[in-house]
């Protein structure tokens, strides 16, 4: 390719970049853009739950530091082990800076995922990653509270599967919430977030 | 610099081409050959788990996999896995997934799987698990699968992605 060739693409490329900002500022003047970050005031609610220990769980355990949340299942053959496994390495990465961190894996199936199945299964993935589970009517809050996505997928012969948010909740020391790390998400980009919420 | 990456995309595939028989040889069965068995790794008490692989129908029908078998779990279907948004989202196909004729099928992380549901053991890294997968055309085709952990199929399944060696037909 022609050098000459080239240049007209990156003035073109500005030429994009220009029109894109001046767009996005246009909208947010205006008011009519979209949020890309969801206002939301507060997520978050109290709850009374177990841990994979069966120790008590409260809504107090995700205060005081910075605090990642996922929610999930063990009847999960991707997203789960794979979100698990993603965390457990961005905690290697980040060593002794991600220390203050807290991660929590709430079921989203209490039916069948016992605080014995929740340890085997998280303990021998990562031990970071705190499993929470209890009565469904107390997760049921969780899920209303931070605005997750569940629903109950029934199979053929009455089993049943879960489709749910498979993203990760940022949550500050305040209980804030900053933000999400999607599932496939860049490793720089969720080490990034994870860096801004340590800082927090 | 644009030969420069035309280079290596090359290379890539190349390499792609040598890696992605250094597992297990193809399996023909009739006019079907099935490439890259695997399997993911599975926690303790997990009971699900998700097998990969592609499958090219050299002849001039489509063909259909339907299910399949393996003594490790109690169920074994065909699903699709898709994210909407946020939202993980698993489907049944009880129709099952068509191979269409002179076409390659993958199924891979993200998107179509074999569905091995209640599971009786925890399965290992670096074991092969003799598993039967049932075609409409082709009957029943015994395949060894290598199980990966988490992390080597993610990297495998990436690599296999990067190189173009995947088609959703």
């Amino acid at each position: 390719m022609q050098l000459k060739t080239i240049r007209y693409i990156l003035w073109g490329l500005v030429g994009v970049a220009v029109l894109g900002v001046g767009g996005a500022y246009y909208l947010n003047k205006t008011g009519s853009g979209m949020n890309l970050v969801p206002m939301v005031a507060k997520l978050g609610t109290p709850f009374n739950l177990v841990d994979y220990n069966g120790e008590p769980i409260t809504e107090k355990a995700f205060e005081g530091h910075p605090t990642a949340l996922f929610f999930g299942f063990t009847n999960c053959p991707e997203v789960c082990p794979t979100t698990v496994y993603e965390i457990s390495n961005w905690l290697t990465t980040l060593g002794e800076e991600g220390e203050p961190l807290r991660v929590f894996f709430i079921s989203i199936d209490p039916e069948r995922d016992t605080p014995e199945m929740l340890s085997d299964y998280l303990k021998a993935q990562s031990e970071r990653v705190v499993g929470i589970t209890g009565p469904q009517e107390e997760i049921d809050k969780l899920v209303l509270g931070w605005r997750v996505f569940t629903r109950k997928v029934p199979l053929d012969d009455g089993d049943y599967t879960m489709d749910h948010t498979a993203s990760i909740y940022l949550v500050r020391p305040d209980g804030s919430f900053q933000g999400t790390i999607a599932y496939g998400e860049d490793t720089d980009v969720a080490i990034e977030k994870l860096r801004l919420l340590l800082k927090s | 610099m644009f030969k420069h990456i035309a280079v290596a995309a090359l290379a890539l595939t190349f390499s792609s081409a040598v890696s992605g028989t250094a597992f297990a040889d193809d399996i023909v069965a009739g006019k079907l050959t099935i490439s890259d068995p695997l399997i993911r790794a599975t926690a303790p008490k997990a009971r699900v788990a998700g097998g990969f692989m592609t499958i090219t129908n050299h002849g001039d029908q489509a063909d259909r996999l339907i299910g399949g078998t393996a003594s490790f779990a109690g169920k074994t279907e065909i699903h699709e896995m898709a994210m909407q948004g946020e939202v993980m989202r698993m489907r049944q196909l009880a129709e099952g997934l068509e191979i269409p004729a002179g076409g390659s099928v993958s199924l891979m992380p993200g998107g179509y799987h074999i569905m091995f549901m209640k599971l009786g053991e925890q399965l290992m890294p670096g074991e092969t698990r003799k598993v039967t997968v049932t075609f409409e055309k082709a009957g029943e085709v015994a395949l060894d699968m290598n199980v990966l952990s988490v992390g080597d199929l993610k990297k495998h399944m990436e690599n296999k992605h990067m190189h173009g060696d995947h088609s959703h037909n």
